[in-house]
Formats: C-alpha cells, sequence, structure tokens
C-alpha cells in the first residue's frame, strides 16, 4: 500500500515538474522576444529625426540618415511585388483549379522545395543571369532576386485560399452556363480576394526583410537613386553595412534603421492577424 | 467538362499553366546555372573540394571542408538547444494552457519568426556576444573548462554564438511543426490515457509518441533553416575558415562566406569555388525538405505539411 503511495506520489511530482517546464520554456521564448523588440526600441528611437529619415549617408560624425535607402527598398519591394504577386496568384489559381494531376503535385512539390531554397542562393542566381550579362549591380537585380522569393510562397497562399471557397459556388455558376474561366475570375477570386490579399501583404513584409539576396545584385549606394539599372541602397544593406562598422555613430544608425524595419514588418503582420482573426 | 473547349477557357488556363511553369523554370534554371558556374573548379578539384582543408584564394587554394564543418556544428548546436525548447513550447500550448494564454503566446512566438535576419545578427553582435564573453563563457570555462570545446579565448564572436543565434532563429518554426503534429493527435487518445489513471505527463508521453515522426519531420525542417540561414550567422560567426575542436572560436558557414565574399570575388576561379559551394548548399537544403516534407505528411496530412515548408 505504502508502495504504490509513494509510487502515486512520484507520479505526481514527475508531472508537476514536467508541466512546470514547458511553461517556462513558452515564458523563455516570449521574454526573447520581448527583450529583442525592447532592445530594439530603447536603441533606435533616440537616433530617428526628419533628417535620419530623408537625409543619404553621410562621412562619419557628419549626421546624415538612411532616406536613399527607404527609397531603394520601396522601388525594389515595388519592382518584386509587381512581378511576384500576379505570376504567384496566377500560379496559384492553376494549382487550386487545375492542379489536381500529376503536373499540379510536380509544381507543388517545387514550389515548397523553392521556398525552403536559401534566400542567398536566388541572390547566385540572379548575380549570373542579370549581374554578370549587364556588368553592374543594379535595383533590376535586387527587385529580381525578391520577386523570385515571392512567386512560391504567394502560390501556396493563394492555392490554400482558393480552396477554403466552397465547392457550390463554382458548382452553381457553371450551372448557370458561366464558362469555367469566368467563374475562376469573377466568383471564385473574388471570394478568395481577401485571404489573398493577407497572403500578399505577408509576403511583402517578408521580402523587405531580406538581406543576402540583396548583397550582391543591388548593392549598395550613398545616394537617392530613381534608376532601376543603378546599384540600388535598401534598409537591410545599410543596416549590414553599419552594424559592421567600427563606428559608434553607424551602430546607433543601424539600430534607428532597425526599429524602422521591424516596425513595418510587426505592423503589417499584426493588422494581418486582425484582420484574419475570426478564420482561425 | 464543356466548356473548356471555349477560347476564353483555352486562354486563361494557357496563361495560368505558364505561371505555374514558371516555378518549374525557375528552380532548373537555378540548377542549371548553377552547375554551369562552378565547372572550372568542378573540373580541377573534382570531388576533393569537400574535403580539401586549404582555403586561400589569392594562392587559389579552395577546399570547403572549414565551411561544410562550420555548418554542420553550428546547426547541430542549433537543434541541440532549439529542439527542447520548442517541444516544451508546443506541449505546453497544445496540452496545458487554456486557449486565452496559449493564443497569445503562438502569436508572440510566430513574430520570432518575421523578424529579419539581419537585425537577429544586429542584435548578436551588440547584445549576445558581450552577454556570452562577459557572463556565460566564464561560467562555462570554469565549470566545464575541462572540455575542448569550452577551451580558448573568450572573444564573443564565434561557433557557439552563431549556434544561439541559430536556435533561436528556428524556435518558432519547429515549435508551429510540432503543434500542428500535435493537433493532429486525435484527441481520443488522451482521453483514453486519461481514463486509464494516466496523469497529464504521461498522456503527453504518449501523444508525442504517436506524434513521432512528426516531431522528426519538424526536427529536420528546423535543420534545413539552420543550415540556409546567411545573415545573423554572417554577423556573429567570426568568419574565419577554421576547424577548432572549441565552440568559442571564430567558425564559417557555407551561407556565410557566400554573404561575405561573393562581392569581392572577381576571379573566375574564385567566384566558381563559391558558387560550387552554393550548389552544394542548394541541393542540401533540397533534400532536408523534401525529408522534413515527407516525415511531417505521414503524421499531419497534406495541409499541414505545405503550410510550412
Amino acid at each position: 500500500m505504502t508502495e504504490a503511495a509513494t509510487g502515486h506520489n512520484k507520479r505526481r511530482i514527475i508531472n508537476l515538474v514536467m508541466t512546470s517546464l514547458t511553461a517556462i520554456c513558452a515564458v523563455f521564448a516570449t521574454s526573447v522576444l520581448l527583450i529583442i523588440i525592447g532592445f530594439i526600441a530603447y536603441q533606435g528611437i533616440s537616433s530617428i529625426s526628419w533628417e535620419f529619415l530623408t537625409d543619404t549617408p553621410k562621412p562619419v560624425g557628419e549626421g546624415g540618415g538612411i532616406g536613399n535607402a527607404i527609397v531603394g527598398s520601396a522601388m525594389m519591394t515595388l519592382l518584386a511585388a509587381a512581378i511576384g504577386l500576379p505570376v504567384g496568384i496566377a500560379a496559384g489559381v492553376y494549382l487550386a483549379e487545375f492542379g489536381k494531376n500529376w503536373y499540379g503535385n510536380t509544381i507543388r512539390f517545387i514550389a515548397d522545395t523553392l521556398i525552403g531554397v536559401p534566400s542567398i542562393i536566388i541572390g547566385i542566381f540572379i548575380y549570373t543571369v542579370v549581374v554578370m550579362p549587364m556588368g553592374r549591380q543594379s535595383g533590376l537585380a535586387g527587385g529580381l532576386a525578391l520577386a523570385i522569393i515571392m512567386i512560391p510562397i504567394v502560390a501556396r497562399t493563394t492555392e490554400e485560399m482558393i480552396n477554403l471557397v466552397p465547392n457550390s459556388m463554382r458548382e452553381g455558376a457553371l450551372a448557370l452556363g458561366a464558362p469555367q474561366w469566368r467563374v475562376s475570375w469573377n466568383i471564385v477570386l473574388p471570394a478568395a480576394m481577401s485571404g489573398i490579399a493577407t497572403g500578399a501583404m505577408l509576403a511583402i513584409a517578408r521580402i523587405t526583410g531580406e538581406t543576402a539576396p540583396l548583397l550582391f545584385t543591388a548593392l549598395n549606394s550613398r545616394f537617392y537613386n530613381f534608376y532601376y539599372d543603378q546599384p540600388m541602397s535598401s534598409l537591410t544593406v545599410q543596416i549590414y553595412n553599419f552594424a559592421t562598422g567600427p563606428f559608434e555613430v553607424e551602430h546607433a544608425m543601424a539600430w534607428a534603421a532597425t526599429l524602422l524595419l521591424v516596425g513595418f514588418i510587426l505592423f503589417i503582420n499584426i493588422i494581418v492577424r486582425y484582420l484574419t482573426r475570426k478564420k482561425y | 467538362m464543356a466548356q473548356s473547349s471555349t477560347l476564353g477557357d483555352k486562354v486563361y488556363r494557357t496563361i495560368l499553366f505558364v505561371a505555374a511553369s514558371s516555378i518549374l523554370l525557375i528552380v532548373a534554371a537555378i540548377f542549371y546555372m548553377m552547375v554551369q558556374s562552378s565547372m572550372p573548379t568542378l573540373q580541377r578539384f573534382g570531388i576533393g573540394f569537400l574535403w580539401a582543408r586549404e582555403w586561400n584564394p589569392s594562392q587559389e587554394l579552395f577546399g570547403a571542408l572549414p565551411f561544410i564543418y562550420g555548418t554542420v556544428i553550428s546547426s547541430l548546436l542549433a537543434l541541440l538547444i532549439a529542439v527542447p525548447i520548442s517541444l516544451g513550447i508546443a506541449v505546453f500550448l497544445v496540452e496545458q494552457a487554456p486557449k486565452k494564454i496559449a493564443k497569445p503566446i503562438a502569436f508572440m512566438i510566430e513574430l520570432l519568426a518575421a523578424i529579419p535576419s539581419v537585425v537577429y545578427g544586429l542584435w548578436g553582435i551588440f547584445v549576445l556576444a558581450p552577454f556570452i564573453r562577459e557572463y556565460l563563457g566564464p561560467v562555462l570555462q570554469d565549470n566545464l573548462g575541462f572540455l575542448p570545446i569550452f577551451q580558448g579565448r573568450l572573444t564573443g564572436i564565434g561557433m557557439l554564438t552563431g549556434g544561439i543565434i541559430l536556435a533561436i532563429m528556428i524556435t518558432p518554426i519547429v515549435t508551429a511543426v510540432v503543434r500542428d503534429v500535435l493537433e493532429a493527435v486525435p484527441n481520443t487518445q488522451r482521453e483514453a490515457a486519461l481514463a486509464l489513471g494516466a496523469t497529464k505527463w504521461e498522456t503527453t508521453m504518449i501523444v508525442l509518441g504517436n506524434a513521432a515522426s512528426g516531431i522528426a519531420g519538424a526536427v529536420v525542417l528546423g535543420l534545413g533553416r539552420a543550415v540556409g540561414e546567411t545573415m545573423a550567422v554572417t554577423m556573429v560567426i567570426g568568419n574565419s575558415p577554421q576547424i577548432s575542436a572549441s565552440l568559442f572560436e571564430p567558425a564559417y558557414t557555407i551561407a556565410s562566406v557566400l554573404a561575405a565574399n561573393f562581392a569581392d570575388a572577381t576571379d573566375e576561379i574564385y567566384l566558381s569555388a563559391l558558387i560550387e559551394m552554393a550548389l552544394v548548399l542548394f541541393l542540401v537544403t533540397v533534400v532536408i525538405n523534401g525529408l522534413a516534407k515527407l516525415l511531417i505528411m505521414s503524421v499531419a496530412g497534406r495541409a499541414n505539411a505545405s503550410k510550412h515548408t
């Protein structure tokens, strides 16, 4: 009897210890997030000024800012979205509407593979097919690299969102004699649009944070550059250069630029989550 | 369907088909261009490139071993730290926490995945590296200093810092997949175990056992991410092509050597050596991700596997 009782106690203690340990893991991980974000806000806020947001980098000690990097990031993200969204959404529609065969399965698998490929590999690919023939780094090359990162992500989220559209809607429209492309374009796509849009926003947030594929495709520029055929600055590459430089002033600017970037990315993530919260 | 014969359908379907096929084309082009561009080193050094230890571009000595070593050790270190913590979080979220607590915690951990790699690198340089140099490193050396892995000079920059940063970065993805896998285990299993008098933890162990292959998939997926992570590692691992037993010594990974040197590589043979390493990284991540997908699918079904790969 006593042996059974101590066995029971031992099991209860193990239970208590293990459940506490898992809770500690969760608290630990959330603390890491809060510490990182808190540190970014604390370090970054003091360097943010109008000059910082609009000026170009100056020699160390003379102030300057990251206006050109903000414009460069925006321009490359825009180019990537202009290519990546239509192609990605069209590919997603194909997978959802016509992709229930071997070819669709192959594309689906290849898309997932491409999502898992490190982004620096995409950068090297663009280097060999765009930068080397053009003879120089450019915003075009950077934007194309980001577009390639976007396409499979957008395609897979689009497919998932279209799969959520009830089949009865398709059948209803088809029964009324609508051709398949009209059903897909005028009925299914609008129904899935809000989901596709949130997926697109997340993909845009994701590529705005990419650095590796821009290092040697877009390179960097110390000046405002509005031409896609010239090297282009970006927030992320600017942060990398500031952070790895030797000067305190540059480190402070790296934190401020990071605050801007992380603020933007977290803002989009939280908005998307807020908009889709009913669905999950 | 009879409608598919109309012109509009044909045009529409062709446009979609071309868009979908572009994904296939991109991956094929990546593979082709990389093989093509790494031909000079492939022909000159052959397969021995992979285990040659010397790396000295100015003397045209190219060996990938230090980078392969750095990639493998830093990734394993990351898994060693991240997997138990991720399992703990996932078990807490699925098996223990009330929905009200679980939801915001899950959301916050997902936000960790949204923070860009370069930001982790910045944080690593200015927060984590000093912390390891001043606090964690001395503690490890005082207590476990007899182990070769904890010997050597403490600079804060090196293999250990790289591994810890990687661990933080892969924790959200491993957690998310384990969570999905655990949620896919039918509730009847838990009810049966509890009804037989098992404690909550004993029940959890049974659930974990039944989800084992999916959890293995999550771990493999985490490995795939760790192997390919670039910016954060480049910023904290020290970028020195050496093979050292000490975790405090600087190291180099395949991804970080690419990030740090590609822009400066002007020689054809140097460029070719870097691209050959990129090719290795490409093939390794493709195999790892494919394997992860198969393992996760075996438990959680198609939908969940596709969500995270």
